[in-house]
């Protein structure tokens, strides 16, 4: 590869409104000259608000945006070497084409000749070529969307930015612009930054593309790097179709999930809890009896070049597009090559609540509160050794425990835990900000106004902003005092 | 039982009957009596009268200077207010709208009752700025309806034409001359109507503020308290259709030329 000289720079970036909620969690960012990169991410993960601080619109809370090395993070809009094309496209309906596109460059105060070239050029460039005298609002919404990208390149940005600029076309002419665009992006040799949540578009035209999810980057890899290696059961789930399945590392490079034992290239120690992610079009149907998995057909429906079939194996479904057709009912072997599955080592920070003791009393326990809920706990769940003695809690050795204050970290199996739409009925309540299917149950992902996460597995299909209440495990959940304070 | 059959129609037959009584018989009346003389033959005099008399002449050029002067500051106040409150990021903008329309739920000669006191003690003998006084209290009194308007032409601009223009090298002042004026012009029009052609008319702030000069309103009541109902009838003919002209002209020339781009 040749030596490429990093354009912009985001350095700890960190955006709230109002000093709310973050809406850009410490960010930092590497964007090299020339690069076509993507911004990915479903709406409201904050890859708009990057853009907007890139193009001057908003100013990060904390942390710096470079341009070349300079800090550009407080430089207004107008001085900036960088233009950007608008979601709705945002042409002057009091200008004509002409006049909208010879606005920056009049400004310049560039002579007359040099303007009616440029924008001459640049309509060329845009396949839109006599349009000068044509009133924006008579043009097309495809039209107005090359007006748009004629308006902000004429200006020789150092970095375009393109605000999900397709997302008002229909779908031919979505295609159609991202080709022109990838072409345009070849010919100018300038950098695009691209915001879309449309993965396809991201895959199709993109050299980086940086997915994004909560105001936090997710993964920054070329197209076939975030498709076959996704960083985490988000990207997976949000990147192309997937099955994933929860399970363990049964040995060296054996990993056991969906019911039965799979090889695979990824090597993690034995015993460690794993999620496994298999594209659909990766598992070939074979024989019933040469399968790794044996399941029965379900569904096949038919989508122009392949057949999406659904297979369940016991308890498991597993997605497979295949070339040919099987007729639901029809009992089928499945295997996946060691090379097609992707282990993600199970995120273990997940389900682990920080709070801490307030307090004790003989035959409820020891008194517990946490961010969003309090609770009584047997003492012998974080103090097993212990026992009472006049009210008063004593270690093995008779000593007094001091406990008030000290820090505990409670957690639970994500398939422990209950939700329920009644608020009266659960322990805390958020908002469900993320799901996805695992073979045979969703894992939903709730949010508390105190913007504390929590993981429930559930076989129900539930909605994204459903309005929740998260039954904790009790009787299930695990105690320790946080690692610090053992000493 | 017969169905009695109701139809949307018939709601307009209440007001319909109000605008037949109360505008259209009494516009018939003033054209009738406009072109008529006082022995109820019919006669273009009055109206030649008008354009040559230069006693009326004079009454609708100072009208035409307060209401030209009147309109220009409304605009200059009501503008940059009317911008704050619509692309300002507060909370409750209608709230704050409402303080800046909130006067207009009083009475206007009680409204100007209470200025002319605060003049008083800013100018001692209001009869020394006839003109200024007459300038101040209709600006006071007209200033929401110019406020109004622009908020509702500037909230509905949107956000990113201003972005647009900053995003392709304007500073604020030029974004303000090349985007935003231009874009709010129907707001700036109607709020021009609405505070114009009353200013050439309310005789009655000219009346309290000790301005003795007449403005087109005046003319025309002096004409009516003398019974003279023919020369009072075609002063008002005349404005009437001014303000057909005005009309006309704006739908037409200017918001026509704004729909076209739109």
């Amino acid at each position: 590869m040749s030596e490429t000289k990093t354009i912009i720079r985001l350095d700890g970036v960190r955006k709230s409104y109002d000093g709310k909620v973050n809406v850009i969690e410490e960010l930092s960012l590497d964007i090299n000259e020339g690069e076509f990169v993507t911004l990915l991410g479903p709406s409201g993960c904050g890859k708009t608000t990057i853009l907007r601080m890139i193009g001057g619109f908003d100013r990060p809370t904390d942390g710096k945006i470079l341009l070349d090395d300079n800090d550009i993070s407080l430089l207004p809009p107008n001085e900036r070497p960088v233009n950007t094309v608008f979601q709705k496209y945002a042409l002057f309906p009091h200008l004509n084409v002409y006049d909208n596109i010879a606005f920056g460059l009049k400004l310049k105060k560039l002579e007359k000749d040099e303007i009616d070239r440029k924008v001459k050029e640049v309509l060329e460039l845009v396949d839109l070529e006599g349009f000068e005298k044509r009133s924006v609002s008579t043009l097309s919404g495809g039209q107005q969307q090359r007006i748009a990208i004629a308006r902000a390149v004429v200006n020789e940005p150092r970095v375009l930015l393109l605000d999900e600029p397709l997302s008002a076309l229909d779908y031919k002419m979505r295609k159609e612009m991202q080709l022109e665009l990838k072409n345009m992006h070849k010919r100018l040799g300038i950098t695009f930054i691209f915001v879309t949540h449309d993965q396809e578009e991201a895959l199709t035209m993109s050299d980086k593309i940086v997915v994004m999810a909560d105001g936090k980057i997710q993964q920054v890899g070329t197209p076939e790097e975030i498709y076959n290696e996704p960083a985490n059961v988000f990207v997976a789930d949000f990147i192309g179709e997937s099955n994933i399945f929860n399970g363990v590392m049964s040995g060296r490079r054996k990993a056991s999930f969906a019911g039965a034992e799979f090889e695979c290239v990824d090597d993690y120690e034995p015993g460690k809890k794993i999620e496994a992610v298999i594209r659909p079009e990766d598992v070939s149907v074979v024989g019933e009896k040469d399968g790794i998995l044996t399941g029965e057909v379900t569904s096949a429906d038919f989508k122009g070049t392949f057949y999406v079939t659904f297979v369940q194996c016991g308890q498991y479904e597993m997605e497979v597009h295949c070339l040919e057709h099987y007729r639901p009912g029809a009992v089928v072997g499945l295997t996946v090559l060691p090379d097609n599955i992707h282990i993600i080592p199970y995120d273990m920070t997940i389900n682990n609540f920080l709070g801490f003791i307030d307090g004790f009393v003989d035959g409820k326990g020891l008194y517990l509160v946490f961010k969003d809920f309090a609770m009584f706990v047997d003492q012998h769940r974080i103090y097993p050794d212990s026992r009472v003695s006049k009210g008063r809690l004593l270690d093995e050795n008779g000593e007094f425990i001091d406990y008030q204050g000290k820090e505990v970290i409670a957690f639970y199996q994500p398939e422990d835990g209950d939700m329920s739409d009644d608020a009266k009925e659960g322990d805390v309540v958020g908002r469900i900000v993320s799901f996805y299917y695992i073979g045979d149950h969703y894992s939903y992902t709730i949010r508390t106004d105190n913007e504390i996460d929590y993981v429930v597995d559930d076989e129900d299909l539930w909605n994204q902003d459903d309005k929740v209440s998260v039954i904790l495990p009790k009787k299930k959940m695990k105690f320790r005092l946080k690692q610090e304070d053992m000493h | 039982m017969n169905k009695v059959t109701f139809d949307r129609k018939q709601l307009a037959v209440p007001y319909f009957i109000y605008l037949v009584l109360f505008v259209v018989m009494p516009l018939l009346v003033v054209l009738y009596y406009g072109f008529t003389d006082a022995e109820g033959h019919l006669s273009c005099r009055n109206f030649a009268e008008f354009f040559t008399n230069g006693k009326t002449m004079g009454t609708l050029v100072y009208s035409l200077v307060i209401a030209v002067v009147v309109t220009a500051i409304c605009l200059l106040l009501a503008y940059p207010v009317a911008y704050i409150l619509a692309k300002g990021s507060y909370a409750r903008k209608h709230a704050f709208l409402m303080v800046f329309v909130l006067p207009m739920w009083i009475n206007f000669t009680l409204r100007i009752t209470a200025l002319k006191e605060i003049l008083t003690v800013l100018e001692g003998n209001l009869a020394y700025h006839p003109f200024m006084n007459t300038v101040i209290c209709m600006v006071y009194d007209f200033l929401p309806f110019m406020i109004m308007p622009l908020f509702n032409a500037l909230t509905k601009l949107d956000k990113s034409m201003i972005e647009a223009g900053h995003d392709l090298g304007a500073t604020f002042p030029q974004v303000l001359l090349k985007v935003i004026l231009p874009l709010s012009v129907p707001g700036i029009i109607s709020g021009v109507t609405m505070v114009f052609l009353p200013a050439m008319t309310n005789y009655v702030v000219l009346d309290m503020v000790y301005n003795s000069t007449y403005i087109m309103g005046s003319l025309i009541g002096s004409y009516f308290n003398s019974y003279d109902w023919n020369n009072g009838s075609i002063i008002s003919a005349i404005l009437l259709m001014l303000i057909g002209f005005f009309t006309v002209f704006t739908d037409k020339v200017i918001l026509g030329k704004e729909e076209e781009r739109i």
